[in-house]
């Protein structure tokens, strides 16, 4: 059975098709990659170490960078030929990191969109995403400007041409590239500033993108951070980066060799208008930043009430701050006069509603004689009451006395709770599986359950961020609160699958109950979950 | 699967054998040829191969249109006493006004008005022509007094463009007006 209150949800419908094909991209990289080091899963993360990529590799090429109008192209072409082996690969590795990072970002944005990680709380980490984009696109316009190769002549006066269309500048910002002489060594000292200066500006969007997380992960897991260097390198190697010629400004280049992902929109303008192109810009900027707004309403039962703190049951401990995802639980001096301990505090815009502060609170055992179970802080419309009245109400209605089945933790965001429950199983499913406390899990056993299945959604995949390794720390016994040390573990299972696992998943608590089955004395009944009425496993 | 008896259980991870690194290889690999490829290709053209390019472009101030006017008694007597200017001249400068002839067409003609609210800045334009290259006769009229009928400064030049040359028409008054080059 499944019980009505912590039945789960299902995908929204408005990005369904776009979460199987994530969800099969996901398998895909998972099936390679191990979850843990699925790189889909860390293009943040590899936004960040390309960024720094970046950096590091500019910083080393300017040391060399002559800030003139012939200095600019002879020291870089100097710098490619004579010392290939570290400024040619440098070179080559600042463009292709670039690159990379305009495609990673990108995706980043696309996978965060299709998971719906845009609305609600989240539209502040959004909407300072938007900016990035234009800084991004702009630092890197920048950097080809200051080769000063046939390349960048036509980077320079097409993004000027291009700039020319808005009425910002006295006179013609291309007038600046008419003629040789129109350019000057000064010129160059303005583009290395401003080379530096915006992706300064980068860096401080980027903390601003992610000042409403906690603990946020700015550095990818070791192999895909050294499989995405050796992508680098190989690159650099293959096909090392040249200057196209010194920039002529009495010829114009007929053919260049470009760069898509930054020069692409020039060429556009060039095919429509500039006009064009800055209203297609400004539409997209509009659209992207009014995003969170625009999604589709969740029904009224399906939005959760931030979470609350009940001072009478809050004992200041703190774990609820450490564990919250969001930053949205913050300690203040306690309201009711009592000196010497703080309390808890949510602030209620940051909150996502995943019970996670619900599962760290340890008022919140269903061992409390009280007869409604009052935590420190809960979730208002899934109270850890609730969650305890269910399971008891379902321990009792077991048809063998005594239980042999499973209690079965689920989270939302995994295989849906309807699709895995049968009438020798009780199937509680959560927002987030870290909302429970590991108390449930003893009581569960205590009550007469053969065993636990802690059933999260795809390792490595949290809808809010770590909700899996805060489950494993508690049962290991790393975090408060934790599962009592001396309760037999091999009751307990955890078992990771995301929304198309559910072959995977019932096959995994098969072979628990079969492990179970082992355990002299222990009952387990024979059920295995219907499967006929769910989709397959990719 | 379960290595001892006490501990919790957990479905053993998917083994991964050289077919999985072979998928990290070749998914490395494409990502790899999405950003090389990308980076350089397809090869974009600009212009045409035998194309040429010519630009007009200036920044050049408008003669002001109107005459200064002596200031009468009482109206200097209402001026404050530091901005009391004997003639009180107009700032508003002329249109100039471009015409671009090439091999006996008409290849650009417009009235480019001055630039600022008080329409007292600099006329700037800044125009590309692409044009075959080879020989071209060029013809440049200007006027920047739109009191005076007929361009004020004109300009002839016999042309022969190489593929990817650009001839600049600018207009720099120290040099008497319309510069080719």
């Amino acid at each position: 059975m499944a019980a009505s209150a912590f039945a789960g949800g299902s995908a929204p419908p408005d990005r369904r098709v776009f979460l199987g094909i994530s969800d099969a991209a996901d398998a895909l990289f998972d099936r390679a990659f191990g979850a843990a080091g699925n790189p889909l899963r860390q293009l943040g993360a590899l936004g960040f170490l390309l960024f720094w990529i970046v950096i590091a590799s500019g910083a080393y090429l300017y040391v060399f960078f002559d800030t003139s109008v012939h200095g600019a192209f002879t020291s870089v072409d100097r710098l490619t030929k004579e010392q290939w082996f570290a400024g040619g690969v440098m070179r080559s590795v600042h463009r292709y990191a670039s690159d990379a990072f305009a495609v990673i970002v990108m995706l980043h944005l696309l996978r965060e969109w299709v998971k719906g990680r845009y609305t609600g709380f989240r539209w502040f980490s959004w909407i300072t995403g938007v900016p990035l984009l234009w800084l991004m696109f702009a630092a890197g316009l920048g950097g080809y400007w200051l080769v000063w190769d046939r390349l960048a002549q036509f980077t320079a006066i097409a993004s000027a041409e291009w700039l020319d269309w808005l009425p910002l500048f006295g006179d013609a910002l291309t007038r600046n590239f008419v003629a040789p002489e129109a350019v000057n060594d000064r010129f160059f000292s303005l583009l290395v500033f401003m080379h530096i200066g915006i992706p300064l500006f980068l860096l401080l969007f980027l903390f601003v993108h992610i000042h409403r997380i906690s603990r946020p992960v700015t550095w990818p897991a070791k192999p895909a951070a050294l499989g995405m260097a050796a992508v680098l390198l190989v690159l650099a190697v293959v096909q090392p980066v040249a200057s196209q010629g010194a920039a002529d400004l009495a010829k114009v280049p007929l053919r260049l060799a470009l760069d898509w992902f930054y020069l692409g929109p020039l060429v556009f303008a060039y095919g429509v208008s500039a006009g064009t192109l800055w209203s297609v810009l400004f539409a997209a900027t509009a659209l992207l930043a009014a995003l969170p707004w625009l999604a589709p309403r969740p029904g009224k039962n399906a939005i959760l009430a931030p979470a609350e703190m009940d001072l009478a049951n809050c004992n200041g401990c703190g774990r609820c701050v450490d564990d919250c995802p969001y930053a949205a639980v913050i300690m203040v001096p306690r309201h009711d006069g009592r000196s010497g301990t703080r309390q808890a505090q949510v602030l209620p815009d940051l909150c996502a509603a995943c019970g996670i502060c619900a599962g760290s609170c340890p008022s919140a055992t269903p061992f409390r004689s009280e007869a409604r179970l009052a935590s420190g802080i809960d979730l208002p419309q899934l109270p850890v009451d609730a969650l305890r009245r269910s399971l008891a109400a379902g321990l009792a209605a077991w048809p063998r006395p005594g239980g042999s089945g499973l209690v079965i933790f689920g989270c939302d965001q995994g295989v849906p709770a309807s699709s895995i429950a049968d009438a020798d199983t009780i199937v509680l499913s959560l927002p987030c599986l870290a909302m429970l406390p590991p108390s449930f899990i003893d009581f569960a056993l205590r009550r007469g359950a053969a065993g636990v299945v802690l059933a999260g959604c795809r390792e490595g995949d949290c809808a809010f961020r770590f909700g899996d390794a805060l489950v494993l720390e508690r049962i290991a016994g790393r975090r408060e609160p934790h599962l009592r040390r001396t309760l037999n573990r091999s009751h307990v299972a955890t078992l990771w699958a995301g929304r198309p696992d559910f072959h995977r998943l019932t096959g995994n608590i098969e072979a628990f109950r079969a492990s179970l089955r082992a355990i002299p004395g222990a009952r387990v009944s024979n059920t295995m979950p219907e499967s006929s009425s769910h989709e397959s496993d990719p | 699967m379960n290595p001892t008896p006490d501990t919790v259980f957990s479905a053993p991870p998917p083994r991964r054998g050289p077919a999985a690194w072979l998928g990290q290889a070749v998914l490395y690999a494409l990502f790899a040829a999405t950003i090389g490829v990308f980076s350089t290709w397809p090869p974009y053209r600009h212009l045409a191969d035998d194309a040429a390019l010519i630009k007009l472009s200036f920044s050049h101030p408008g003669k002001i249109i109107g005459e200064c006017r002596q200031r009468s008694a009482e109206e200097l007597a209402k001026i404050p006493a530091h901005l009391r200017a004997a003639q009180d001249c107009p700032r508003e400068r002329s249109p100039v006004a471009v015409r671009i002839v090439l091999d006996g067409a008409d290849l650009y003609a417009d009235s480019l008005a001055p630039r600022g609210m008080s329409r007292d800045g600099a006329a700037v334009v800044y125009q590309r022509f692409p044009v075959k290259a080879g020989r071209h006769t060029l013809g440049v009229d200007i006027n920047d007094d739109v009191n005076v009928k007929g361009p004020m400064y004109h300009r002839d030049a016999e042309l022969t463009l190489e593929p990817g040359r650009v001839v600049l028409i600018d207009f720099i008054a120290d040099k008497g007006g319309i510069v080719i080059r």
